[in-house]
């Protein structure tokens, strides 16, 4: 399992990669690989406020559903599109075209809370 | 609790599976893939360990009397080569366990769910009478599935037993694979499809998996898991004991009037299930598809105008259908076919509409 060194990470298991101001989230490889075949994923409206820790969307596997964790508080600029035809690309490629939303930060203090990829990794007994 | 492996445990690891605990076994609940374990199955060939299975042999002069005691279904219609799906209840009607039985000539065989194997024997000691022997072979035997289009052609290859000629639900004692085993053309699936019963050592299991895997390579088989067996079972509208079927549903109610034969002489519940059906149902399980990109799970609530009126017992995604798909008990006046309906998907009524089973027309 691959577990990007410049990403940030949750106790959720949703990673957050930082541009700037501006977040990009997704659910990590460990997290794709437990749930199974996604086949939808409900993604919030454009513009939505969503603080840390709160849910922001779900994502339907075939066994279940879980709910998906925002890592820090913000706006959203953008939902991933892709994702409404084409959700197994969350099992394919977790960190790259399986993003989910795209995230204006609203507060940067929250990020010292993420965790590393090693200390994710420790996390899930890597 | 420690939790059992089947024979075929190792094998799962090395093939890469998923390894769950369930209903007291460590079993694979999938290897690539759900979707493309149930396509597998739907359009070449799967193979499923089982062997959680429990299997108990009825034996003794009055086996027969007790089958037909403690089923609902006329064993005595059941010729010898032939197997039966059936059910048990409780006195109040309630569903012990659904299972398969078997008429091996000279004893029978029930199948039961794994996770029932205990209650199962115990509910059966209980109702013994007369000259009946009751042994659990749970542990002794392995149990695979060889399920899909393919699988006739990819066992054809392992044995002499004329395979075309067994009819669905019936069985042969033959020899596959160089194993002696039950070849029996049933299966929970929905498909063109055999299960194999034969000894539960790990060698003999690894000759069966290998030789089936080397006369399946043709046709692409596949190891498929619980979560595909799911899948499967849903899109055909079968029943899953613990979820669609419990102590607190009986046989009418569930769809099983096929099986219960009211007219076959005593068995235990008939009473509550004659009463019944004279009485006029008041629920039903039905199937329901849904109109949007949203998937029915067990517990959710069936509502109608902002009322609950059922709950889901089984939902999931289809992957042939590509929707989402599920069955519930609801009160006969919503049961028709073409009914809308409502199902509580976090706190939003996503549409629903009931539809005939199976899902698949097979």
């Amino acid at each position: 399992m691959n577990f990007p060194a410049d990403l940030k990470y949750t106790k959720d298991h949703e990673w957050l990669k930082v541009d700037g101001d501006t977040g990009t989230i997704g659910i990590t490889d460990y997290a794709q690989g437990e749930l199974g075949d996604v086949v939808f994923v409900e993604l919030p409206a454009i513009g939505k406020a969503v603080k840390a820790h709160d849910s922001f969307g779900t994502i339907e596997a075939v066994k279940a559903v879980s709910d998906l964790y925002a890592p820090v508080s913000g706006s959203i600029l953008e939902v991933n599109k892709e994702l409404e035809k084409s959700p197994e690309t969350v099992n394919k490629d977790p960190y790259g075209a399986g993003w989910m939303v795209k995230i204006k930060l609203s507060n940067a203090s929250e990020l010292s809370e993420l965790l590393d990829a090693s200390a994710y990794k420790a996390l899930i007994g890597q | 609790m420690n939790l059992k492996r089947t024979a075929f445990y190792d094998i799962h690891v090395a093939c890469g599976a998923k390894i769950v605990p369930f209903a007291g076994f460590e079993m694979p609940v999938q290897y690539g893939g759900i979707i493309e374990e149930h396509k597998l199955v739907r359009e070449r060939v799967g193979v499923f360990d089982v062997s959680h299975m429990g299997e108990v042999e009825v034996r003794g002069k009055d086996a027969l009397a007790f089958v037909q005691k403690i089923t609902v279904n006329d064993a005595a219609k059941l010729a010898e080569g032939r197997v039966q799906y059936s059910a048990m209840c409780y006195e109040d009607g309630g569903i012990v366990d659904d299972l398969l039985v078997y008429n091996m000539g000279d004893h029978y065989m029930l199948v039961i769910n794994a996770a029932n194997i205990a209650k199962d024997v115990e509910w059966m000691e209980k109702n013994i009478f007369g000259d009946v022997n009751l042994k659990n072979r749970s542990d002794d035997i392995s149990l695979l599935a060889v399920q899909g289009p393919k699988s006739l052609a990819t066992l054809q290859k392992l044995t002499n037993a004329d395979l075309s000629s067994i009819q669905y639900y019936h069985f042969v004692r033959g020899t596959l694979a160089g194993v002696d085993m039950t070849i029996s053309r049933t299966g929970y699936t929905g498909e063109l499809g055999f299960e194999l019963y034969f000894p539960s050592d790990v060698a003999t299991g690894k000759k069966v998996w290998d030789a089936v895997f080397e006369a399946g390579k043709e046709f692409g088989i596949g190891p498929v898991g619980l979560g595909a067996r799911d899948t499967l079972r849903l899109e055909m509208g079968f029943c899953l004991y613990g979820n669609d079927i419990d102590q607190t549903t009986h046989p009418l109610e569930a769809g099983l009037g096929w099986i219960t034969k009211l007219d076959k002489g005593e068995f235990n519940g008939k009473q509550v299930l004659v009463d019944a059906k004279s009485a006029g149902m008041k629920r039903k399980l039905v199937g329901f598809t849904l109109a949007e990109k949203a998937f029915p799970r067990h517990g959710y609530e069936i509502t109608s105008n902002g009322e609950k009126v059922g709950v889901v017992t089984s939902g999931t995604f289809s992957p042939i259908l590509d929707k989402g798909i599920g069955m519930g008990y609801v009160p006969l006046s919503y049961s028709k076919p073409g009914t809308a309906v409502n199902v509580n998907i976090r706190n939003k009524e996503i549409a629903a509409t009931v539809v005939p089973l199976p899902f698949i027309k097979k």
